[in-house]
C-alpha cells in the first residue's frame, strides 16, 4: 500500500522515481466518482459478459452467481454498460449518498 | 585488444574504448565534430569487433531516446553528440538524469547557432549545466581514453545510476592525433565489470518508469536526483583512484599546476590547460609567482578542492569559453565568484572569454590574459567579464 | 442487429493488464482500446508511451495502472524509446547478458504524439525496421491539453483551437491519413480498428505482435468529452464511425489490403455526425460534402482490397 502523497519524503521514492508495485492505482477508488449507478437485472441477465467487455475501467466483475456486475468501488458511472446490454438489463440510477 | 601504445586520432580511441567497455547498443546521429566518434563505432559493430547494436537515428532527439529505452532495459549505452544535436536532444537529456537512466555521451564541444559555426566551444555544454548530469572536462587524448571507462563505471555504479557527458573539445581534441596508451581488455574487465541494474524494464517483474508527478511530490522527485548527483562525487573520486592503481594514470576533480607557492592562477577548463601550462612556464621564467588550476569536474561541483586549490592565491583569472548572456560573466567564472562569496580570504576573480568558436587561444595569449587580468585586479576592476581579442 | 457480433465476449482473456483506478474520463473509449490491447498482447509486453491522456491517467506518482512493464519519457519519442528497449534487449540476449525471452515491444500514442509531434521519429523506428508495434489511440484531437486540433482532427470538427465561428466551419483541413503513411513505409503489417469492434481490434493486435518487423495499429479511439457526446454512447459512436464508412476497417499484410468489416447496409455519415457536439454546427450542405469524401475515400479501399 504506498503512502498518501503528501506524507512521501524523497527517500521513500525509487530511484528514478520509478513505481515496482505494478496495478498500484488499484488503490484509487474512482467509484466515488459516480452519479449515476448501473443496476443489473438478474432475471433478465443472459450472463454474455458484454458489460464486461465494453467496460473502459475494468470495473466490471463476475460474481460467484454467474452474473457480471459493476464493482462498486470502480465503476465511474458512464453508462455504456447500461447502453451496450443486448437484452437491456441494466438500469442506470441515481447514486444516493 | 592488448596493451600498446598507438599514434592514433582522439575521435577513434575514444570509439576503441566504447568498444572495449563491450557497449551494447549505440544510437547516434551524424553532426560535426562529433562524427568520427561515431562513424568508428559503426566500423566496429560492422566488422564484428563489437557485438552491440548500432542505431541509426534520423534525429539526436531521437538519439538520446533511443539510449534511454535501451538504458532502461538494462542496457550499456553510448551515444555522442554535439552543439545543435545536443540542443535538440536537450528535452530528453534532463529526463534520462531523472529517470537515472545511465547513458554515457562523448560531447563533442562546440558553439551553438548562430550565427552558425562548426568549431569548438562551451556554449553547447552549458546550455545543459543544470541538467543532473555528471560532467567531467577531458585535457587531451589519453584523458578522453581513459574516461569512457570512468565514465561508465561511475554512471553504473548501483548509487550512482546517473548519465555522465563526457565533454571533449571539437576539432582541437577529436581531430587531433596523439599518442595513446590502450589498455588490455582483460584490465579494462576488472575495471568495468559486466553492468546488472537493479529493476530493468523486464516482463519477469513489470515496473513503470517516467510516471508523472503531482506538485505534492515534484520536489521530492528533484531533491533525490540532486541528492545523488551530490554524492556521486565520492563515486567518482573512488573511480578515478581505482583506475590509478590499474594504470597509473592519475585524475583529480581539480588539478593544478606549479600552483603550490603561485601568488595567482588561471582558471581553465578542457583542452587548453595545455596551452596555459606552457604560458606559465614562460611566466615563471619572467619571475612570475603564477599557476593553472583546471576543472576537471564540472558537475558535481567539487567544492572542497576548488577551495584547497586556491587557498593563498590572491587572483584567479578565470578563463571561460562561453558567454552567459546578459549575466554577469563566463560560466565558469560565475560559479567560483559564487562558491568564494564571504569566504574569508577569498581571491579576487577576473574573468576572460575567450577561444570562441575555435579562435585560437595561443601560449602569448595566455600570457597577455594572465598578465592583463594580475593588471585588473590590482585596480580593483573586478566586474563582468572580458572578450579576449575582441576587434572594436 | 451486430450488438450480438460480440456475445463470446467470455472467450476473452481474463487477466487486465492495465489496472482499474486510472482517472480516465468516464466513458473513455480509449482507456477501454488500451485494455483491450493489452489483454491481447498479454504478459509479455514492455509497452513505451508518449505523453497523452494514457500516460497521465495511468501514472500519477505512486501508483501505476500498468501491469507490465511500461516506460514514458516524453511526447513525442515513444517510437525511439521503443526502438532503443528492442535493440537492448536484442542486444544483451544475443550476448548472453539475459536469457531469451520472446517479448512484445509496443508503442503508444495518441494522435497528437503520431500525427504530429512524433511523426518523424515514428518514421523512423517504421523505416529502421525494428521488431515492433506502434498504437496510435486516435481521439482525433489533443483531449489531455483541452481538445486543440491535431492533424488527425476531421474536417469540421469544432476544437478549442479550431473553433466555428460566424467565418469558420472549425477544423479547415482534412484527417492526416496516418495508416497510408505506415504502409508508405513498406513494412509488414497496417490495421485500422476500433474498440466497439472488440474482437476484429484483438485479432490484429495478436497479428501485429506475431509478425516480425514493425507493425502499425491505428485505432478510433471516441472521446465523449472532446468529440461532445454522452459518456454511455462511446461504443455507439464507434460503431457509426465504422458503419458510415468514416473509418473503416482494414488491415494491409505483406502488400494486401483487405477490409475486415464491410458495413451492410452503409449507414449515411449524418447519423455519425448529428449527436456529435463538435460537428452540431454543420449544414446539410456541409454533411452532404462530408458523406461524397467518405464514400469516395471508402471506394478506393475497396478497390484496393479487391485487388487484393
Amino acid at each position: 500500500m504506498a503512502r498518501p502523497i503528501d506524507e512521501i519524503k524523497w527517500q521513500d521514492l525509487e530511484i528514478g522515481a520509478t513505481v515496482s508495485e505494478h496495478g498500484s492505482s488499484r488503490e484509487y477508488k474512482t467509484g466515488t466518482w459516480r452519479s449515476l449507478r448501473p443496476v443489473v437485472d438478474k432475471e433478465q441477465c443472459i450472463s454474455c459478459g458484454v458489460c464486461w467487455l465494453y467496460c473502459p475501467d475494468a470495473a466490471i466483475k463476475r460474481s460467484d452467481d454467474g452474473h457480471f456486475q459493476a464493482d462498486e468501488e470502480y465503476c465511474k458511472g458512464c453508462g455504456i454498460c447500461a447502453r451496450e446490454c443486448p437484452v437491456g438489463c441494466i438500469s442506470m440510477v441515481i447514486e444516493e449518498d | 585488444m592488448a596493451k600498446e601504445r598507438k599514434g592514433i586520432e582522439v575521435s577513434l580511441a575514444l570509439a576503441e574504448a566504447v568498444g572495449q567497455a563491450d557497449c551494447d547498443v549505440i544510437s547516434a546521429y551524424p553532426i560535426t565534430p562529433q562524427t568520427h566518434i561515431v562513424e568508428h563505432l559503426s566500423e566496429l559493430v560492422a566488422d564484428g569487433h563489437l557485438d552491440a547494436e548500432f542505431v541509426p537515428v534520423e534525429s539526436e532527439h531521437s538519439a538520446m531516446s533511443v539510449c534511454c529505452g535501451a538504458a532502461a532495459v538494462g542496457a550499456r549505452t553510448f551515444t555522442s553528440t554535439s552543439s545543435q544535436g545536443l540542443a535538440l536532444m536537450a528535452e530528453i537529456f534532463f529526463i534520462a538524469s531523472s529517470m537515472r537512466l545511465p547513458v554515457v555521451m562523448a560531447l563533442a564541444n562546440r558553439s551553438l547557432s548562430g550565427p552558425l559555426s562548426i568549431w569548438n566551444d562551451h556554449t553547447d555544454t552549458m546550455m545543459v549545466r543544470d541538467g543532473g548530469w555528471i560532467h567531467v572536462f577531458v585535457e587531451n587524448g589519453q584523458d578522453a581514453y581513459d574516461h569512457v571507462f570512468w565514465a561508465f563505471r561511475v554512471a553504473e555504479d548501483s548509487a550512482v545510476r546517473l548519465p555522465v557527458a563526457l565533454n571533449i573539445d571539437g576539432f582541437i581534441m577529436t581531430h587531433m592525433i596523439e599518442p595513446i596508451d590502450f589498455e588490455d581488455d582483460e584490465l579494462i574487465k576488472r575495471y568495468l565489470p559486466e553492468y546488472r541494474m537493479e529493476k530493468p524494464l523486464h516482463p519477469d517483474d513489470p515496473v513503470s518508469m517516467g510516471c508523472f508527478a503531482m506538485p505534492e511530490i515534484y520536489t521530492e522527485a528533484q531533491i533525490a536526483r540532486e541528492r545523488a548527483l551530490v554524492e556521486s562525487y565520492a563515486t567518482c573520486v573512488n573511480a578515478w583512484e581505482e583506475w590509478a592503481a590499474l594504470t597509473g594514470r592519475r585524475y583529480h576533480p581539480v588539478e593544478t599546476y606549479r600552483a603550490d607557492d603561485a601568488e595567482y592562477c588561471i582558471v581553465t577548463m578542457g583542452s587548453l590547460g595545455e596551452t596555459a601550462m606552457a604560458a606559465v612556464d614562460e611566466l615563471r621564467e619572467q619571475g612570475e609567482k603564477v599557476g593553472v588550476i583546471k576543472i576537471r569536474l564540472w558537475r558535481p561541483f567539487p567544492f572542497d578542492d576548488i577551495y584547497r586549490a586556491v587557498a593563498g592565491k590572491d587572483t584567479l583569472i578565470v578563463l571561460d569559453r562561453a558567454i552567459s548572456f546578459g549575466g554577469p560573466g563566463g560560466p565558469v567564472a560565475l560559479e567560483l565568484r559564487s562558491a568564494m562569496c564571504r569566504r574569508p580570504q577569498a581571491p579576487a576573480i577576473v574573468n576572460y572569454v575567450a577561444g570562441l568558436a575555435s579562435r585560437d587561444v595561443t601560449v602569448d595569449d595566455f600570457k597577455s590574459i594572465i598578465l592583463g587580468g594580475k593588471a585588473k585586479a590590482a585596480e580593483g576592476d573586478l566586474a563582468g567579464f572580458t572578450l579576449y581579442g575582441l576587434r572594436e | 442487429m451486430d450488438k450480438f457480433s460480440v456475445y463470446s465476449a467470455r472467450l476473452v482473456e481474463k487477466a487486465e493488464y492495465f489496472a482499474c483506478g486510472h482517472r480516465a474520463c468516464q466513458g473513455c473509449a480509449e482507456a477501454l482500446a488500451v485494455r483491450l490491447v493489452m489483454k491481447a498482447l498479454g504478459r509479455n509486453t514492455i509497452v513505451a508511451m508518449a505523453t497523452g491522456c494514457m500516460e497521465i491517467v495511468s501514472s500519477p506518482l505512486p501508483t501505476t495502472a500498468w501491469e507490465v512493464p511500461w516506460i514514458h519519457v516524453a511526447f513525442e519519442n515513444a517510437s525511439a524509446v521503443i526502438s532503443g528497449c528492442e535493440s537492448g534487449m536484442k542486444a544483451m540476449m544475443r550476448k548472453g547478458k539475459l536469457p531469451p525471452k520472446k517479448i512484445n515491444f509496443v508503442a503508444m500514442g495518441g494522435d497528437g504524439a503520431t500525427a504530429d509531434i512524433g511523426m518523424g521519429q515514428l518514421s523512423g523506428a517504421l523505416e529502421r525496421g525494428h521488431d515492433f508495434v506502434y498504437v496510435c489511440y486516435d481521439n482525433e484531437a489533443y483531449m489531455n491539453t483541452g481538445i486543440q486540433r491535431s492533424s488527425s482532427t476531421p474536417w469540421g470538427a469544432s476544437t478549442t483551437t479550431s473553433p466555428a465561428g460566424k467565418i469558420s466551419k472549425g477544423q479547415y483541413t482534412q484527417k492526416k491519413d496516418l495508416p497510408k503513411i505506415a504502409i508508405a513505409h513498406n513494412i509488414p503489417y497496417v490495421a485500422t480498428a476500433c474498440p466497439s469492434f472488440p474482437f476484429d481490434l484483438m485479432e490484429k493486435v495478436e497479428k501485429a505482435a506475431a509478425i516480425q518487423g514493425p507493425a502499425y495499429l491505428h485505432i478510433l479511439s471516441v472521446c465523449p468529452t472532446g468529440w461532445r457526446i454522452p459518456t454511455e454512447e462511446a461504443i455507439k459512436y464507434g460503431r457509426l464511425a465504422v458503419n458510415s464508412c468514416v473509418f473503416p476497417l482494414y488491415e494491409y499484410e505483406y502488400g494486401r489490403y483487405r477490409l475486415t468489416y464491410r458495413p451492410t447496409p452503409i449507414l449515411p455519415v449524418r447519423e455519425y455526425i448529428e449527436g456529435q457536439g463538435r460537428f452540431r454546427h454543420l449544414t446539410p450542405e456541409d454533411i452532404d460534402a462530408i458523406q461524397k469524401r467518405t464514400m469516395a475515400e471508402y471506394d478506393k479501399l475497396v478497390k484496393l482490397s479487391e485487388e487484393g
